[in-house]
């Protein structure tokens, strides 16, 4: 039987149901293009504690605003690593989610991730971001499937860029000219 | 005094099943590798794996603790070079952190060199993060 995913609104999240073993190389005609977020992306004070809850963060600054105010800073203050959270919400309408790149997302898995954050977010930012594939390569079997991610806030300023590499497990396309590795 | 060679107090982690599922939640990361051992293992993973970004934002605290601020961090880099298993029982993954100064630069920052392993193995390769000194 196929699993069931819960309800994310995108049918690579439920890819868990398509058929196994199949490991199609990804479509490379994605690579340079550009997927500006539809909508904004608000930081909640709520969401910014659930998520220090969730890393066992305890950091005075991400839970009280008079903590955070004492830094200097105008509300909680986000762990380093939050824009995953801005990141998941955007790849469901990005080019990681899109059918015709052909990725089978349980064959997944995170390969690199960075985080420039150019100043703390912070509880009510309201902020938007562009992804874009920068690179689709292979690594010996797998295919790597470069991303960046610019965030900027209602201002327009820059506030942070992530760059991410996932792995599609074994699904690069068999090379006559290599000998395969196991 | 922080000086290059300084090393942040390490910390050891332990990583449940429950503690991936309340990542899942918080994140939006639902990918069933992560909490369905059924499926992890028919696409060919040993068992449930922890969320390579749990593990990134685990190490983190180590560094955000130390700088007193989690605004302080300015950059913050790493490599998942295995994935971190998580059996279905109580005692879960243990995930040992240390850190240590390797750069002090001139603008006032330090550049943390990060060290992640679980049963000795290192999960975590070329992670970095970039601190603003108070």
């Amino acid at each position: 039987m196929p699993a069931r995913v819960p309800p994310l609104g995108s049918p690579s999240f439920t890819s868990s149901t398509q058929e196994r073993g199949a490991r199609v190389p990804v479509n490379r005609d994605f690579i340079g293009r550009q997927y500006p977020a539809s909508t904004t992306y608000e930081v909640g004070r709520e969401h910014v504690r659930r998520f220090a809850e969730a890393i066992g963060d305890t950091a005075p600054a991400s839970l009280d605003v008079e903590a955070a105010r004492a830094l200097g800073h105008p509300d909680v203050v986000a762990p380093p690593t939050f824009l995953t959270v801005l990141n998941f919400r955007f790849a469901l309408e990005g080019p990681v989610a899109d059918p015709a790149l052909g990725l089978d997302y349980a064959l997944v898995v995170h390969g690199e991730q960075s985080f420039e954050l150019h100043r703390p977010v912070c509880a009510g930012d309201v902020l938007t971001s562009v992804q874009s594939v920068t690179d689709i390569k292979d690594a010996g079997r797998n295919e790597l499937i470069l991303t960046a991610t610019e965030v900027t806030d209602a201002a327009g300023e820059r506030v942070a860029t992530l760059r991410s590499t996932i792995v599609s497990r074994g699904t690069a396309a068999p090379r006559p000219d290599r000998q395969e590795a196991s | 005094m922080t000086e290059v060679g300084t090393e942040l107090p390490s910390v050891t982690f332990t990583i449940t099943r429950a503690d991936l599922v309340r990542y899942c939640g918080a994140s939006g990361d639902f990918n069933v590798i992560h909490w369905n051992e059924r499926v992890a293992r028919a696409v060919g993973l040993p068992d449930v794996i922890a969320h390579g970004m749990y593990t990134m934002a685990l190490a983190g605290r180590v560094v955000s603790q130390w700088a007193g601020d989690p605004g302080a961090v300015e950059s913050y880099t790493v490599r998942f070079s295995r994935p971190v298993v998580v059996p279905d029982d109580e005692a879960g993954a243990r995930l040992q952190v240390s850190a240590v100064v390797e750069e002090l630069r001139e603008d006032g920052r330090a550049v943390v060199a990060l060290t992640a392993t679980v049963d000795d193995a290192k999960v975590l390769m070329a992670a970095r993060a970039v601190v603003r000194l108070p």
